[in-house]
């Protein structure tokens, strides 16, 4: 397949560009900075990998899933592990289900031929897809290609050669080619160095914790429960507690966690008793909790 | 667009052509009379980290705001104090070993001699020696097992191998196979001091650091610290050591500089150490333990560090003389979270520190 660079599913569906489909983002609640609504747009319309880095929790696997929404397509998720092998990516073979066939096939002394007997046993409906084959049998869908700093080196230039072309060759059965490739999404937490061969053939976001305004925003829109002011006053707790130098500074995730805490104990606000009992919500580390009860609390929890 | 490609590159940016070309698309793709619109479209295209970022608004506002590119690495730093390659030995040519058989055992004991003694003593001529002597003290790797599997006499049962070899035999399984995890290389982290008081040693360090690279280079990493942290596992990847070496002196700003041990060993642990790098590792530090900065913050990054690390080593080249004993406020505070301490001054410590690697 040719590299495109319009394809008219996404610019049909998103005429306006970054900007309307930052807005249909805004429909599912995804709330988009203009770099992401860029970033996403152009992995629709250029049909390349998007490349997600950034801190823990600051919605990198939840925009693929409000991808997934806004296109309407199937989202098919690999997550990485150390050790994840071609054989849980891609297709295995069913082999229980091979050798009953088989015995099956023997009782009803059906072997004519072993040759079509052997046949028999590769066919389509004795192969277990995996994410990656699913995604790309089911095009177009979105690949979500999870934590891909996780996996090991030889996954990556495995992983590198499918995304170049879209194509899994199974042996017993042929080729699957995707028409149109899978909107694929891929994650990292920089726990270690992506090779840059696999950046290469992607589009590179970085992610952000996001502003005062923004999170209020997506505080209310996931959390309307959540009174105005109790959001407000999260985001505004949440963005000191990133600038404290923290082993692990919340992210939006944990501020939506604080909110719901807080709000399932009854608060309309910051109250700092609350803050001080429901701090297990954004913060991960023995060390961070001692840090932040150290510092005065009305400081942080402060009203207003 | 290419003349910006083009300044970015001088800032420090890989933007090679087919990253230019992606720009290109992306920029087409969107409204190239939009200023925010070309910005992302450079930005999504050809950054690849979050250390290109800033360079890359740099570079943009530079270029487009039409100021004159500005170089962020700084060209003319204080020259690193590595000592340079020697002329080999007018000796060590042709034909004189083989026929001069005394010569070479005077060398053998020669060389003995010099396994023992301290690096910082040494010669430039005795030292040239040894440094071809390093070449030999590669460290093993220490394994631990994967989830990776691979065919083997015993372990599990591999069903797809069972049925695909009982194919063979009409659908009989008539053996089973099996399979077990393959045992993997654990990772090796290298933090190498290379403040003042550990000059004399830092050369030596870098060097058996970089066998380490070569040997393994996906699974050793290497930081220097001093007054500040520095990844240099990139430069230390160059086949040639004295081009590794002058590579990383470039790389690393704080030469000869002063310690703040626990500062430095925090931003290693916040930047990399807690994200995986340091997670079931076998973490080395070698320093001489002079802390400037408190003790107290050194004391808690080594805890800290060991909670994450499979195993600590301490490697402090003072520890070879004679009456040594670790009494400086940085060795005392980082010694209880500490798994093994050697010294670090000779070949033959080296060879020692080598050893307590591959078996940690």
């Amino acid at each position: 397949m040719t590299e495109t660079t319009a394809s008219p599913s996404a610019t049909d569906a998103f005429p306006g560009g970054p900007e309307d489909l930052a807005a249909a983002l805004r429909a599912t609640g995804y709330l988009p900075d203009e770099g992401l609504a860029t970033a996403a747009y152009l992995a629709l319309v250029m049909r390349r990998p998007l490349f997600l880095e950034g801190e823990a929790g600051v919605g990198k696997t939840a925009l693929a899933q409000a991808l997934a929404r806004v296109t309407g397509r199937p989202i098919y998720r690999l997550q990485c592990y150390e050790g994840l092998e071609a054989s849980q990516a891609l297709y295995d073979w069913d082999f229980g289900r091979q050798l009953l066939h088989l015995r099956a096939a023997e009782a009803a002394h059906a072997t004519a031929d072993t040759a079509s007997l052997e046949a028999s046993l590769y066919d389509r409906r004795f192969l277990l897809a995996r994410p990656l084959l699913q995604a790309l049998e089911d095009s177009p869908s979105v690949l979500l290609v999870d934590e891909v700093d996780r996996a090991d080196d030889e996954f990556e230039a495995f992983l590198l050669e499918v995304l170049s072309d879209f194509t899994i060759s199974i042996p017993e059965l042929g080729t699957v080619r995707a028409e149109v490739p899978p909107l694929v999404v891929l994650t990292s937490n920089r726990t270690r160095e992506v090779h840059d061969a696999l950046k290469r053939r992607c589009l590179y976001h970085w992610l952000q914790h996001p502003d005062f305004d923004r999170e209020v925003a997506i505080l209310r829109t996931r959390l309307p429960e959540v009174t105005e002011r109790l959001a407000r006053e999260v985001a505004r707790a949440a963005a000191k507690l990133r600038t404290l130098d923290l082993l692990k500074p919340p992210g939006v995730a944990e501020a939506m966690d604080w909110a719901t805490a807080l709000h399932t104990l009854g608060a309309r606000d910051l109250d700092p008793d609350l803050a001080a009992r429901t701090l297990g919500a954004v913060l991960k580390y023995r060390e961070d909790t001692d840090r932040v009860h150290a510092l005065a609390r009305g400081a942080l929890f402060g009203g207003g | 667009m290419l003349g910006f490609a083009r300044t970015l590159r001088a800032a420090g940016v890989a933007a090679s052509p087919d990253r230019v070309e992606a720009m290109l698309s992306a920029a087409g793709a969107l409204d190239v009379l939009d200023a925010s619109a070309v910005y992302w479209a450079g930005r999504l295209t050809l950054c690849a980290g979050p250390d290109d970022l800033d360079r890359y608004d740099a570079a943009f506002a530079a270029y487009f705001g039409g100021e004159a590119p500005r170089r962020t690495t700084p060209v003319a730093q204080k020259p690193p104090t590595l000592a340079t390659s020697a002329p080999l030995d007018a000796g060590a040519g042709t034909g004189e070993d083989g026929e001069d058989a005394p010569d070479l055992a005077a060398q053998a004991s020669g060389d003995e001699v010099l396994r023992h003694r301290d690096v910082a003593d040494l010669t430039p001529a005795e030292r040239e020696h040894l440094r071809r002597l390093f070449a030999l003290v590669v460290p093993a790797s220490p394994m631990r097992l994967s989830r990776r599997r691979r065919p083997s006499p015993h372990g599990a049962v591999h069903a797809g191998r069972t049925v695909r070899r009982s194919l063979r035999d009409g659908g009989e399984v008539t053996r089973l196979l099996h399979r077990r995890a393959r045992p993997r290389p654990r990772r090796v982290v290298l933090l190498v001091d290379v403040s003042g008081s550990m000059a004399p040693y830092a050369d030596a360090l870098l060097r058996f650091a970089h066998a380490a690279v070569r040997a393994r280079p996906a699974s050793t990493e290497v930081f220097t610290v001093g007054t500040r942290l520095t990844r240099v596992t990139r430069e230390m990847r160059l086949r040639d050591p004295d081009r590794a070496l002058a590579a990383s002196g470039q790389a690393i700003p704080d030469w000869s500089g002063g310690t703040r041990l626990g500062e430095v060993l925090k931003a290693f642990l916040d930047r990399w150490g807690q994200r995986g790098t340091a997670r079931g590792a076998v973490v080395v530090v070698c320093s001489d333990g002079w802390e400037r900065g408190s003790p107290d913050l050194l004391r808690e990054q080594m805890a800290r560090l060991r909670r994450l690390a499979h195993a600590v080593v301490w490697v402090n080249p003072h520890k070879g003389r004679a009456g040594y004993e670790p009494l400086t406020g940085g060795m005392q505070a980082a010694l209880p979270s500490v798994d093994a301490f050697v010294a670090g001054h000779s070949l033959a410590a080296f060879e020692e520190l080598s050893a307590v690697i591959s078996g940690a």
